[in-house]
């Protein structure tokens, strides 16, 4: 499936290990949180980079503990009205502080893909025959933000409003 | 066949829509064709409602002309088939309380007060 | 752009070139949406979304364009506009509605990137109207003129304006999210029947801040906001409701749509563990980043500076002799004008509640009007209220009486501000493609009953709210009266209950018997009204306070022993 990056469509050095096959320890690889609880002692001393993927249901809290040991976590959309990711992207890297790649997967669409990086994501799985030009409109439309973000192109204070009349 | 004599068969099925453009309510009229006015509805019968419904909306989809695709229930009145419910009756009119709005201010309403 | 300023004086919030850029901005993404739907690239479960955050709904006869009033709040200049867009591209009328806002309801989705660019022209749009995001924030209707005020609300519900607006976190949030603040002593906002209700307050030092109320809300089924903080200062209160809104992002149902409202999370989790919830992300949040910094509430206030009152005696000898010399004119003075914090003005209420009319409905040449007369007498500023109705709230007592003469040759000088005509009904069946019944008839005909000005005095303060379904819109769930549509196999019901109260007292009202039909139903309130009037005590007891004493008996055996 296509990735978007950055507006563009780009590569994608991971892939995603459905839980039950073998996890290959030669290369970057996503596997379900769901595994990660089950087996984390099998991934003890891996070399190669790990990436787990959260269903839309579960928490930021949930994988706190453990953020250092990813270097992506991938955020499911069940559908993308349901908007639970956004906060729990924010809250990685607001509460927790995680600095790695966080991945937006499930069913998305470009007309959220600026509120997906200003929640704090860096990459999304858009599906196949998706149009590139959608995604990187997205980032171009609009350019001013009422709120503080975690796109740094955004203003820090509390409101937009500030960096005028201040 | 007219929309009048196929009612009498029983309780039949109408096709509605709102067209994609611009939010009018169209009808399924004979030979697939969407039409504005009740009178021009098709009418079917409920055995075959569900398929043809099922055919006018994957088209209808596919060629971005209406949202909102489903059948109702025509019941015959005074002679004229008519919706049988009220709701249908005003999407198919206009406004109870604005009769100089909607269809039934430009003539394209197939019972009640429909001038033609 | 051709942009028109919406007039200096008014007290309405002035556009910078930031706000216009993003505005133009979301114009342009609408635009681009519309095509790539008609093109085929968006689906309409895609589009859907979309097109609700842009206020469009598909009704029953077309698509139906909810224009924003923040906080009910537009300038003479922006009605006009409204005037034009509604004769242009709509059939000449629109509809206010309890959410402060106006509908039009004959709208074109190919039209609608131009109406959109149209609006903006004057800084106005359709944004957050709809969709499960935060939605316009309402406020009192007599802000920055009642005298129990103790801070401006608009200033807060700009501030939120500007916070809410495309929220990256917060705009696909489990179901829609209404926020209501009160600025005054006396709550005119229904901060209860909200998903949070804001209530201004002072502390011990006299600093401004808010009580929160959190989980209010009608619709299938109906709750009280309970009080989830006595006291938020203001420099918090962003920070508060940003952690009540990621509470409520993360574990707000999204199984199902009638379970989806903090409502529902704040009775399922319990109001302990939901305010632990709350505290403890706010606790966190608390800081630098989320402070609301008193500069930016301070350039925000110079928005709202009040309009340059005349020095003037309080009692007006022209009004005096006006009074006295038109009854018609006494009728409404007494019923449709409110006190004023400044001497010589007054607050008054036009209502657009004609006995047998529309309730909410005004047609453009009305707009047109009000927006003249706005100017005139009101430094060119008016308000929508949440009861349908719009306020001119500057109005020199000297001028009530040319004011009232222009407004009742246009049909538009109704004395029934809060009494039985005055009556909420939301579309219902004639245009709402949710409804099980048909709301404006019954309240034309309800209207059309009570018409006599004098008898409507008689009976005094009696709001009755008619829904044409469950959702509510009408509120009628606190309506002295409700009345809520129902359908019996295909035939229109009415469901009377009474006790309702949307001030601070907050109550739902109880379901009185089984649903009766449309004739009936005026019938049955009448015979109310009859059990009320001959139960009062010393012919001042308020309806509700009446049937608090003696109970629904009385009430039931007169409607129901005829049968
Ligand atoms: C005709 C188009 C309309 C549709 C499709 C519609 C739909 C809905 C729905 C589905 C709800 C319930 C939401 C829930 O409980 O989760 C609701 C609530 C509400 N609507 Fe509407 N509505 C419409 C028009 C209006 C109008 C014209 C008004 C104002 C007169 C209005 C005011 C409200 C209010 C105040 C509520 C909140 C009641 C509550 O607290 O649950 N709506 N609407
Ligand atoms: S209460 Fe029901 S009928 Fe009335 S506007 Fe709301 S959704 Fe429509």
């Amino acid at each position: 499936m296509p990735l978007i990056e950055n507006g563009r469509i780009g590569e994608d050095a991971w892939s995603f290990i459905p839980d039950g096959e073998p996890v290959p320890n030669d290369r970057p690889v996503i596997i379900s949180f769901e595994r990660w609880q089950a087996e984390r002692d099998s991934f003890e001393g891996r070399n190669a980079r790990l990436g787990v993927r959260l269903k839309s249901g579960t928490l930021a809290g949930a994988i706190a503990e453990d953020l250092d040991r990813f270097s992506l976590v991938a955020v499911e959309f069940a559908k993308f009205r349901d908007g639970r990711g956004f906060s729990t992207a924010r809250e990685l890297r607001e509460r927790y502080g995680y600095t790695g790649e966080i991945r937006a997967v499930g069913h998305v669409i470009p007309d959220q893909y600026l509120f997906l990086v200003r929640t704090g994501f860096t990459s999304v799985e858009a599906p196949e025959g998706t149009n590139q030009e959608s995604w990187a409109n997205a980032l171009k439309e609009i350019t001013i933000a009422f709120q503080p973000s975690l796109d740094d192109t955004q203003p820090l204070s509390l409101l937009r409003r500030k960096l005028k009349v201040g | 066949m007219s929309a009048k004599d196929r009612s009498k068969e029983g309780s039949m099925k109408a096709i509605t829509a709102n067209r994609l453009r611009d939010g009018e309510v169209v009808f399924l009229g004979d030979g697939g064709r969407w039409v504005e006015s009740f009178a021009e509805a098709a009418l079917f019968p409920r055995d075959e409602a569900d398929g043809v419904l099922a055919a006018a909306k994957e088209k209808a989809e596919r060629e971005r002309f209406g949202v909102d695709i489903y059948a109702f229930e025509v019941v015959e009145q005074d002679g004229v088939p008519v919706p049988a419910t009220m709701r249908e009756r005003i999407r198919t009119a206009g406004p109870t309380v604005r009769t100089d709005l909607g269809k039934q201010a430009w003539g394209k309403q197939a019972w009640g007060n429909q001038a033609a | 752009m051709n942009h028109i300023a919406p007039g200096a004086r008014a007290g309405i919030y002035h556009y910078d070139e930031i706000d216009r850029q993003f505005v133009a901005e979301r114009v342009e993404q609408f635009r681009k949406q519309v095509d790539r739907r008609l093109s085929g690239e968006l689906t309409e479960e895609e589009f859907k979304p979309v097109r609700l955050m842009n206020g469009l709904y598909l009704q029953l006869h077309a698509y139906m364009l909810r224009i924003a009033v923040p906080y009910g709040v537009m300038s003479a200049v922006q009605l006009r506009k409204l005037a034009e867009i509604g004769r242009r591209y709509d059939r000449g009328y629109g509809h206010f509605t309890t959410r402060q806002n106006l509908q039009y309801n004959w709208i074109k989705l190919e039209d609608t990137p131009a109406i959109l660019h149209e609006l903006a022209e004057v800084d106005m749009h359709a944004l957050q109207t709809s969709g499960n995001c935060v939605r316009n924030v309402t406020t009192d209707p007599f802000v920055g003129a009642a005298k129990d005020e103790v801070v401006d609300g608009r200033v807060y519900a700009e501030i939120l304006r500007q916070w809410t607006t495309m929220h990256p976190e917060f705009t696909y949030l489990p179901r829609k999210f209404k926020i209501a603040i009160s600025g005054a002593e006396s709550d005119r906002a229904a901060v209860r029947i909200h998903d949070v209700g804001l209530l201004a307050r002072r502390n011990d030092k006299g600093e401004p801040g808010f009580s929160f109320y959190v989980g209010g809300g009608l619709g299938r089924s109906p709750f009280v906001g309970k009080l989830v903080r006595e006291w938020v200062a203001q420099e918090d209160f962003v920070a508060y409701l940003e952690a009540i809104l990621r509470v409520y992002n993360q574990y707000g149902r999204r199984d199902n749509i009638y379970k989806a409202r903090i409502k529902i999370l704040v009775h399922e989790l319990g109001l302990e563990t939901f305010t632990r919830e709350v505290e403890e992300e706010f606790a966190r949040l608390r800081g630098p980043k989320y402070r609301l910094d008193p500069e930016v509430v301070e350039a925000i206030r110079q928005h709202f500076a009040p309009p340059p009152f005349e020095e003037l005696p309080d009692h007006s000898d022209a009004l005096e002799r006006a009074r006295a010399a038109d009854p018609a004119f006494a009728n409404w003075l007494a019923v449709n004008v409110a006190e004023h914090k400044a001497p010589g003005y007054a607050i008054a209420t036009i209502s657009l509640k004609p006995a047998g009319g529309i309730p909410g409905d005004a047609t453009c040449d009305q707009m047109d009007l009000v927006a003249d007369l706005a100017e005139r007498h009101s430094f060119g500023e008016l308000r929508v209220t949440h009861v349908q109705n719009l306020v001119l709230a500057h109005v020199k007592k000297d001028e009530l009486y040319d004011l009232w003469k222009r407004l009742d040759d246009a049909g538009l000088g109704s004395a029934n501000a809060g009494l039985i005509g005055d009556i909420i009904a939301c579309p219902g069946l004639d245009y709402c493609a949710l409804a099980n019944a048909r709301s404006i008839p019954l309240a034309q005909a309800i209207s059309a009953r009570f018409a006599d000005p004098v008898r409507q005095r008689t009976i005094g303060e009696l709001g009755i709210k008619i829904s044409g379904c469950i959702n509510a819109c009408g509120h009628h769930h606190v309506g002295a009266i409700g009345i809520l549509g129902v359908d019996k196999k295909g035939t229109e019901y009415y469901q009377i209950t009474v006790g309702g109260d949307p001030t601070l007292t907050t109550a739902i009202g109880d379901i009185l018997g089984p649903a009766v039909t449309e004739t009936e139903a005026v019938d049955a309130i009448e015979a109310i009204v009859d059990v009320y009037l001959a139960n009062r005590r010393d012919g001042a007891e308020r309806f509700v306070d009446t049937l608090a004493r003696v109970g629904h008996a009385p009430f039931k055996e007169r409607i129901y022993a005829a049968d």
